[in-house]
């Protein structure tokens, strides 16, 4: 029997791995792609959600069309971070997240 | 009602396993691909969770664009040396990432959302969830749908000023 807390365990893991890898990665596209993994996971945790509760008319899907926003608003984040990092690697010959440190004192 | 739970068993672990894969090998483009591996496993998710619509778009958009625009930032970004993948901070990463999984897991047991919402289950017979996904886009959450568009419209236009190479002139 699927239960509303197998989508929930899986979640936490997803963000979990996301978490490793955004903090242990140099290079910042890897690092992008493990923020993509942490709204996955959020993404399977309201998909989850929306699977077991949103019934009623009045609360009609609201976790899918989170999840439709969420989509959304990563594509834009991925698009714009992406070029973000090819203009610092052009200015500065790098794209690793621990050699950019002009604004560190 | 079991079948459902083994299918949704193979696809978390394939789900969890290529995202460690993504988060642990030293090639870039494994990566990228691992990540897709993984993206579309979760778009599997969401069938099991009776949302076709956001399979589909899981599909189109991360299987699609996301993978294709990260191996585009792979290859230009790309140097010849590239001696270690992980800084030296990994460790307290490993910590920071089971620290954050034993606090989440702990919270849902305890807060036991699906208690509170008198759940079903997930529904099985002929339901989809295109109608309502639709009827509540288009009513309650139109204008945010509108707004979004433009989000990505405005997104586009900067990640192309963004990269844009200034020095070939206007």
């Amino acid at each position: 029997m699927l239960e509303l807390a197998h989508f929930q365990v899986l979640s936490a893991a997803l963000f979990s791995i996301g978490i490793f890898g955004v903090l242990a990665r140099r290079s910042a596209v890897l690092v992008l792609i493990s923020i993509e993994i942490m709204l996955n996971a959020v993404n399977v945790n309201l998909v989850g959600i929306a699977a077991f509760s949103d019934r009623a008319a009045d609360v009609r899907v609201f976790g899918q069309i989170l999840v439709v926003f969420i989509i959304t608003i990563a594509a834009a984040e991925i698009g714009l971070a992406l070029a973000i990092v090819l203009r610092v690697f052009r200015n500065r010959g790098s794209a690793n997240v621990d050699e950019l440190n002009v604004m560190k004192w | 009602m079991t079948a459902q739970l083994i299918i949704f068993y193979l696809l978390g672990a394939a789900t969890v396993l290529s995202s460690l894969g993504v988060v642990l090998t030293r090639n870039v483009v494994h990566a990228a691909f691992m990540l897709l591996v993984a993206l579309l496993a979760v778009a599997g998710i969401f069938l099991v969770a009776v949302a076709e619509f956001l399979a589909l778009a899981q599909i189109l958009i991360y299987g699609g664009a996301v993978t294709v625009v990260v191996l585009f930032a792979i290859m230009l970004t790309r140097t010849d040396d590239q001696p270690r993948a992980d800084h030296s901070q990994r460790a307290l990463a490993m910590l920071a990432a089971i620290g954050v999984f034993g606090l989440l897991v702990v919270a849902f047991v305890v807060s036991d959302v699906a208690s509170l919402e008198s759940a079903t289950g997930v529904a099985t017979d002929g339901e989809t969830g295109f109608e309502n996904l639709a009827l509540g886009l288009f009513t309650d959450w139109a204008i945010p749908f509108e707004m979004a568009s433009l989000v990505l419209l405005v997104a586009l236009i900067g990640a192309i000023m963004l990269a844009r190479n200034l020095e070939d002139g206007e």
